[in-house]
Formats: structure tokens, C-alpha cells, sequence
């Protein structure tokens, strides 16, 4: 064990008691940032049930390439962050890297999403107030409502997954976590991220590959 | 970075999972085109739980702390489903 780092904290009588703790914790925290976006991902259901025609007519508008290639660019990230997280529990100097990459990929996910809004914006699809959009139905209007919370929603949870995994990178390189013996802190960031990769994961099919 | 290590192996399914979506979308229409775009995305979301999210590495009470949000859910789905297609005209 490195001098310093103190591992068991009050009041778990193991270092695996407390390693299942943080865990456990973390997971909690996470279902309920599932029934956050759950409640997003039933009005989607009412609004595709009630609207078919239309709900598919205004999934059919949106760039499914642009997000294709971000659900890529999340996967990788996620790739990096567990490869980070391996790296992490050896206590590897590759710890860094991983997560510095995973941010770097975050900061492009969200350049692709800033040209997609653009994109939508100068078509007249994006409903921000004070600006003119012509909608074809209601239901796109009531669509695009929907698209543009869900995605503002995850680009704000993404945004702080990348303060997350620019910080524990830092603080991986210069020793500041500990590692590997509190490689635990790099393990509950990574949940946070991977958690913020499967929301997307059901927002592509669902918002832009309806058929 | 190994190829051989199953982190990489498992992002490689799900790159494929990807292009199975997005190929399943264009072939696909009507509540079936759905019910498979959300079935791939519940297989990749396995994996990443599975792996890279540790829950294989996990004992019971964990899991269901991890799971349990996603069978609350599916009550909420399956009751405003229910709602949704008895509602009379």
C-alpha cells in the first residue's frame, strides 16, 4: 500500500465490505438516473402509439447519420473508460490516457451534436422560442419537443461525465487517487459514464430510427 | 490494447450491434422494426452492464440494486401500454 493513502474508512470492517458498498451505492444512484430518462423514454412510447404515422414521419427528419456515428464515438469512449478502469486496478501510468481519451471523445460526441442542432435550427425542426420553425404536424412539433429535451438532457449528463473523466485523469496522473489501492473511485466514475452511453444506446432507435 | 482482451472484443459486438440497428431500421417497419431496434439495444446495454459496468463481477442484492430501476420500468411501460391500447374511442 502506498504511504498516505488511507483505503478502510468507518465503518466496514473489510476493504471488500466497503469496495460493495460503493458499488451498491453507485448502482442505486444509477437506477435512478434510469427512471429519470425512463419517464422521457414513455412519453416517447404514448407519443408513437397514439401518432404512429406521424411519430415515424418525424423520426424520418432527423439525421440518423450523424447520430450513428456519435453512438460509435459513445461506445468507443466507453471502450477507453474500461480499458481505463483495467488500468486503474493494476495501477498502470496507461490510466490517464484511457481516460483522457474517453473525455476527448465526450468533447466529440458533443461537437457532432452541436452541428446536428445546427443543422435542425437553419431547417426550422428545432424548437427554441422566439424562433421561427415550421413544422409539418403537430406531432413533429410535439416530436422535436421531445428529441430536443432527451438529447439536451443526456448532453448535460455527457458534459458532466467529462468533467468526471478529465479530473480523475488529472488526479490519475499525478497520484492524487491513489491507485490501484482506490482504483474503486475510477471504477464508480466509469459506471457514471457507461450509464450516460446505454441512455444513448435507446435514444438512437428510438428518436431517430423509427420506421 | 490487445485484441484478444474481451473489453475490446465486447466493443466489437457492439460496433456490430450498430450497424444491425441502423441495417435493421431500413428493413424493417411497423411495431417489428421497434420491437428489434429495441431488442439490440437491450443486448448492448447487457454487455456494457455485464462487462463494463462489473455486474458480472457482482453477488446478488448488487445486481438487483443495479437492475431493479429497469423492472420498474417495465411495470410503468406495461401498464400504460395496457392503458394505451384498451382505451375506447
Amino acid at each position: 500500500m502506498s504511504e498516505g493513502i488511507t483505503v478502510l474508512k468507518e465503518p466496514y470492517s473489510g476493504e471488500e465490505q466497503q469496495r460493495q458498498a460503493a458499488m451498491m451505492g453507485m448502482y442505486i444512484f444509477l437506477s435512478s438516473e434510469v427512471m429519470l430518462f425512463g419517464g422521457i423514454f414513455t412519453v416517447a412510447a404514448i407519443m408513437h402509439m397514439t401518432h404512429a404515422a406521424d411519430f415515424v414521419k418525424a423520426s424520418k427528419a432527423m439525421h440518423y447519420w450523424i447520430g450513428g456515428i456519435n453512438t460509435a464515438v459513445l461506445l468507443t469512449s466507453s471502450l477507453f473508460v474500461a480499458l481505463g478502469v483495467e488500468a486503474a486496478k493494476l495501477g498502470s501510468r496507461s490510466t490517464r490516457g484511457w481516460l483522457g481519451a474517453a473525455a476527448g471523445l465526450g468533447v466529440v460526441f458533443l461537437g457532432f451534436k452541436a452541428y446536428e442542432y445546427s443543422v435542425e435550427f437553419s431547417e426550422g425542426l428545432l424548437p427554441v422560442p422566439g424562433v421561427h420553425s415550421h413544422f409539418e404536424t403537430p406531432t413533429q412539433h410535439l416530436f422535436m419537443n421531445l428529441y430536443l429535451i432527451a438529447t439536451g438532457l443526456h448532453a448535460f449528463h455527457l458534459t458532466v461525465g467529462i468533467v468526471l473523466m478529465t479530473t480523475l485523469a488529472l488526479r490519475a496522473g499525478t497520484k492524487g487517487i491513489g491507485l490501484p489501492q482506490r482504483a474503486i473511485v475510477v471504477v464508480a466514475g466509469g459506471l457514471y459514464w457507461h450509464i450516460v452511453d446505454i441512455v444513448w444506446v435507446f435514444l438512437y432507435p428510438v428518436m431517430y430510427l423509427a420506421r | 490494447m490487445r485484441l484478444g482482451n474481451p473489453i475490446v472484443l465486447i466493443w466489437m459486438v457492439l460496433m456490430i450491434f450498430l450497424a444491425a440497428t441502423v441495417g435493421a431500421s431500413f428493413l424493417l417497419t411497423g411495431a417489428l422494426g421497434a420491437v428489434v431496434g429495441l431488442g439490440i439495444a437491450i443486448g448492448k446495454s447487457a454487455f456494457i452492464y455485464w462487462r463494463y459496468m462489473h455486474l458480472g463481477e457482482e453477488r446478488g442484492l448488487p445486481r438487483v440494486a443495479a437492475l431493479g430501476a429497469f423492472a420498474w420500468l417495465a411495470i410503468l411501460l406495461m401498464f400504460v401500454t395496457v392503458e394505451m391500447l384498451t382505451r375506447s374511442q
